[in-house]
This record gives structure tokens, C-alpha cells and sequence, in this order.
């Protein structure tokens, strides 16, 4: 007899267990190192406690009823159930706080696209420390991370959430049409973006620019072309850039498209990829406003990597394999073998 | 130059495949042995992995081709808008409109007063064929009509004739297959062509080359005279 367990949960055994352990182990050192405390919270919280954050498309997506009739949701993520500690358990405490965390959290899941309903996070809350310095420490905190678990070619995208809509404000788009286009921007999708600008009746120019901005991404130099109405925005960036130290900036790609459909993102943006895998191992940003609405108002950073995805990301540039990689498996020099998984045992 | 760049592109074998091999020569890569040899499915010296049209998403998004070709009907059935179901859409970028492949979204009934509308004002529900559940109960739903959906994998144009279902959601290029069925194209739901689509990871990583590609093909379209 075969007893299932819920499609997009899994039983994670020894050998799997030992190398999962090796990383958390390895990044909850690196977060201690910079002065972020470990912290664990319960899996369920209030649905009324969590609605406070604008949670928008990752809002929680499982409800349970408890004995007094109260509305239990299991938490979509770690960065509001710590901002709720903040607020409560650190009303008075002085600024800056950091915090780490490796938790299980709950999304729910488009049906057969493997996707994981429960799936464990590890990341930092960074509570009281503004832009720049605060993304800074927040970037460098990543990359030292990472490093120290033995990826090699992952790089960070970096972007500012108030971008585009700062762009649609200053070139004066209808305020009836922004939702739209924004969303045609979260959807990736260029070709409607292009087509809904062309029928805005915007100026030719306001339009190229629009079509033109968020697609832009690269090196620093994509943050030189000056576009007034996005000087904040790339200024802001820069001011970030020129505070992180040459082993982390090398890793950043700027990518003034890169928005989020989590609604408490405020300023930078960013995401971590690697070229053994074709999502994002994670990602981050600012969120100024969200502990605000839990009654302390401080700025805050924070970031999540997702461990089942970084453990492929590690086992894919191990064997030099990976999504992206495929095209150049055949030339890769074979791999120094100082990575965190070289226990696992080979079948 | 004898690969796109050094980008893996996944091509769709039936009906866009030949103006895509065209583009691809276009692009001037050696398409010889893509056009010769339809049993083989990956072509490394060129960069090029070919299935059908439906998987081309699947692949790209999973990274296994940094960029790839398919219809804007596929992206729409397997995508959709991001108020659906909070994540519906298939996490890909949607770069370029191609201008080929261009073809019809319709509902079509039989000829003569339309069995749809009978089915509605009677019984209350339409029963509606196609192999695009997702766009037909969308559009369904937004022009405010109940419908049952009947999913079908082939021939959708049989379900109305034996009576399984008063009419079908379909993508037609010329009609002519609907005509010859007795079938009446009722509503047009959209126009979809062929589009370009980009891994997310690889639209980082690899934005150069991307960005040349993408480049050349405007230019290709622009040559073409694209509609």
C-alpha cells in the first residue's frame, strides 16, 4: 500500500538531509557572523495579523478554523510574521535589528507544474537601517552567503520596485491606464506592454520610453543614460552600488524591469540567478512601509533564498550541468571540488 | 554564424515550423539538416531543440532553451492574467510579436439559426468543444454566458456534427476547415501570431546576446513587410 502525501510536499530522507544541512549550517554561520539573530516563529499565525502587510499574489492560501472560531492562515513568508515581532517584541528596542531565519512556508500551487506548496526558506530581516547602506549590508550579506556555500557564477539582478511607476508619474500617464501596463510589466510581457502603449494615445516618446526603460539591464553603465523622471530611482541604485565592496558589486546586474507582485516592496529589488537553474534562487528588497502598519515605522531590507532551489543550483554547477548550462556542458573544465557537496554519494 | 548567438532555441514542429526555420536562415544559421530531418529533435551545432508548439513554454521556462518560438493561443491557454488565480501565467518573457502564423481564436456553431443560443434561452448552459479550455471558459465567463466545457484533443470540428455539443472554440487560419464542417464562425475571440518568448534567468544572464537577437529579428520583420 502506497499512502500519499499532498502533491508539491516531500519526505526528505538522509543523503538529502545531509547535504540541506551543510548549506543551512554554512549560511546561518555567515548570518550569525554579521549580527543576525536566528529567530523562529509559529507556522500559523492570525489571517487578520498577516492581512495587515499588503501581501498581493503571495498572500497566504491556506485557512484553518481554530476551536473559537478564529481564521488560522500557514505563513507565505517569513518577512511579515518578523515584522510582527518587531513591532510587538521589540516595540522599544533601538534600531538597527537583524534577524535570520530558516523556515518552512506555504503557497499554494498551479496544478502539475512541480511546484512546491510547503518549501524551506533561509534569509534575514534587516529592521531600522534606510537605503543605501541597509540594501548594502543586505547585498553583501547575500554574496558573503552564498560564497561561503561554494556557488560560483551566480549573479544578483537589482532593481527599484518605485521605478516604473515613478516613470509612469512624471511622463503624466492617465492614472486609468497604469494598473494595466504595470501589470503587463509583473506578466513579462513586452509585446503587450508595446501594444497597450500603442493604443494609450501617449506622446510617441513617453511611450518609447516606457517600452524602452524596462528593459534595459546590464552593467552600471545602464544606470548612466539620465532620464529625468527615473533620477531618484537610478540614483538611488547607484548610491547602493557605490557602497558595496568589489567582490559584491561585480556580482550585481542592474535591471530597471525588475518589479514585483508582492505588494510591500517600496525601493530596491533583487533576485539571485544562476545558470544551473531557470528561476530565481531567491531574492529580496525593501519594504519600508510594512512595519509601519504593525505600529513601529522603520525602514527595513530583507532577503529569502530558497534552499531547495540552491541546493540544485550547487549540484547542477558541481557537475557542470544545469538548465543554462546545457549549450556549454561539453567545454566546462571540470569543477575544483571544495563544495559543500562532496559527500554526496553517486550512484 | 552557425548558432543564434550561442542561445539554445526551442522550435515548433507543426504548423509555424517552416517560417521559423526561414527566420532562423534568415538569421543566417545552417537550417539544412532542421529541414531535412524531421525525426531527429535536437540540433546542438546550431543551438536548436524542436517539439510541438504546446511544450515550447514548458521547455523555456524550465531553462532547457534560453529562448524559444510559439503561438500566442499557447501562451494565452497556459498563461493568462495575473488576477486569475493569483499566479497563472507561465513565468517567461514575451519579447517580440513575430507577425507570422497568424490565425483566428473563433467560436463557430453549425449554419442556420445558431444552436447556442437555442441551448442558452432553453436549457440555460451552452456546451462549448475545443482543445483551449482556459481561453474558451474565459471568454465564456466574461461575456457573461454558462458554459461547459468539453475538452477535446483533436478534430474539435466533430463535436457540434454529432450533436456532443452545440459549438467549439478554435484557432483557424483560412476557415476552410470549418466550412467544409458547416460551421459558421460566430464571435472572433483574437488574433494570435507567432512570439518569442525568453527564459527569465537567461533574459539576465544572457542579455546581450538576447538583445542582439532580438534586434536582428525586428529587422528581419521590418524586411518582411510585417502587418
Amino acid at each position: 500500500m502506497i499512502y500519499p502525501i499532498p502533491s508539491g510536499t516531500r519526505d526528505v530522507l538522509p543523503d538529502e538531509t545531509r547535504e540541506v544541512r551543510a548549506i543551512t549550517d554554512t549560511l546561518r554561520r555567515v548570518f550569525e557572523r554579521h549580527g543576525y539573530g536566528e529567530v523562529y516563529t509559529p507556522a500559523l499565525e492570525y489571517e487578520a495579523v498577516l492581512a495587515r502587510a499588503d501581501m498581493a499574489e503571495a498572500r497566504p492560501a491556506y485557512r484553518v478554523f481554530d476551536e473559537s472560531g478564529a481564521v488560522l492562515v500557514l505563513r507565505s513568508d517569513m518577512t511579515v510574521p518578523i515584522a510582527r515581532v518587531i513591532a510587538t517584541r521589540y516595540a522599544s528596542s533601538e534600531p538597527p535589528l537583524r534577524f535570520c531565519y530558516f523556515a518552512h512556508c506555504y503557497r499554494g500551487v498551479r496544478p502539475q507544474r512541480g511546484q512546491p506548496r510547503e518549501l524551506l526558506q533561509a534569509g534575514i530581516e534587516l529592521v531600522g537601517s534606510p537605503a543605501p547602506q541597509g540594501t548594502a549590508e543586505a547585498l553583501t550579506v547575500l554574496c558573503h552567503a552564498l560564497d561561503a556555500t561554494g556557488l560560483k557564477d551566480y549573479r544578483i539582478g537589482l532593481g527599484d520596485a518605485s521605478l516604473f511607476p515613478a516613470l509612469m508619474a512624471s511622463l503624466e500617464v492617465p492614472v486609468a491606464l497604469r494598473p494595466g501596463l504595470l501589470e503587463a510589466l509583473v506578466l513579462r510581457d513586452f509585446v503587450g506592454l508595446e501594444q497597450l502603449l500603442a493604443e494609450s494615445g501617449l506622446a510617441r516618446e513617453a511611450a518609447e520610453l516606457l517600452l524602452e526603460v524596462p528593459q534595459r539591464r546590464g552593467g552600471p553603465d545602464v544606470l548612466s543614460d539620465r532620464v529625468d523622471s527615473i533620477n531618484e530611482a537610478v540614483t538611488g541604485l547607484r548610491g547602493v552600488h557605490e557602497l558595496l565592496e568589489g567582490v559584491v558589486a561585480e556580482r550585481v546586474i542592474f535591471d530597471l524591469g525588475l518589479v514585483r507582485n508582492i505588494g510591500y516592496y517600496t525601493g530596491a529589488v533583487f533576485d539571485v540567478y544562476d545558470p544551473a537553474l531557470g528561476a530565481p534562487i531567491g531574492g529580496g528588497g525593501r519594504y519600508d512601509d510594512l512595519l509601519g502598519r504593525f505600529g513601529r515605522k522603520l525602514p527595513a531590507v530583507g532577503f529569502a533564498l530558497g534552499i531547495d532551489r540552491l541546493h540544485i543550483a550547487l549540484a547542477g554547477e558541481e557537475r557542470g550541468t544545469g538548465a543554462l548550462l546545457a549549450s556549454t556542458a561539453g567545454d566546462a573544465p571540470g569543477r575544483d571540488g571544495g563544495g559543500l557537496l562532496t559527500g554526496g554519494q553517486t550512484a | 554564424m552557425s548558432e543564434a548567438n550561442g542561445l539554445t532555441i526551442a522550435v515548433p514542429r507543426g504548423a509555424l515550423f517552416s517560417a521559423t526555420v526561414d527566420m532562423l536562415a534568415g538569421l543566417g544559421m545552417d537550417t539544412e539538416e532542421l529541414r531535412s530531418n524531421d525525426r531527429k529533435l535536437l540540433f546542438e551545432d546550431i543551438g536548436v531543440i524542436t517539439m510541438r508548439p504546446s511544450d515550447v513554454p514548458t521547455y523555456v521556462e524550465a531553462g532547457a532553451a534560453d529562448v524559444g518560438i510559439t503561438g500566442k493561443d499557447v501562451l494565452l491557454e497556459q498563461g493568462g492574467r495575473a488576477s486569475d488565480h493569483g499566479e497563472g501565467e507561465r513565468d517567461v518573457y514575451e519579447l517580440l510579436d513575430l507577425g507570422y502564423g497568424r490565425c483566428r481564436m473563433v467560436l463557430a456553431s453549425k449554419a442556420g439559426p445558431d444552436p447556442a443560443h437555442e441551448a442558452l434561452r432553453r436549457l440555460g448552459v451552452m456546451r462549448v468543444a475545443t482543445k483551449y479550455p482556459r481561453i474558451a471558459a474565459r471568454h465564456l465567463e466574461e461575456t457573461g454566458r454558462q458554459a461547459e466545457i468539453v475538452e477535446v484533443k483533436g478534430s474539435v470540428e466533430l463535436a457540434p456534427l454529432t450533436g456532443m455539443v452545440e459549438a467549439i472554440v478554435d484557432l483557424t487560419a483560412t476557415g476552410t476547415t470549418l466550412k467544409e464542417n458547416n460551421l459558421v464562425v460566430r464571435e472572433e475571440l483574437m488574433v494570435c501570431t507567432a512570439r518569442l518568448i525568453a527564459n527569465p534567468v537567461a533574459h539576465k544572464l544572457k542579455a546581450a546576446r538576447i538583445d542582439e537577437l532580438l534586434e536582428r529579428l525586428r529587422g528581419l520583420s521590418a524586411a518582411a513587410g510585417k502587418p
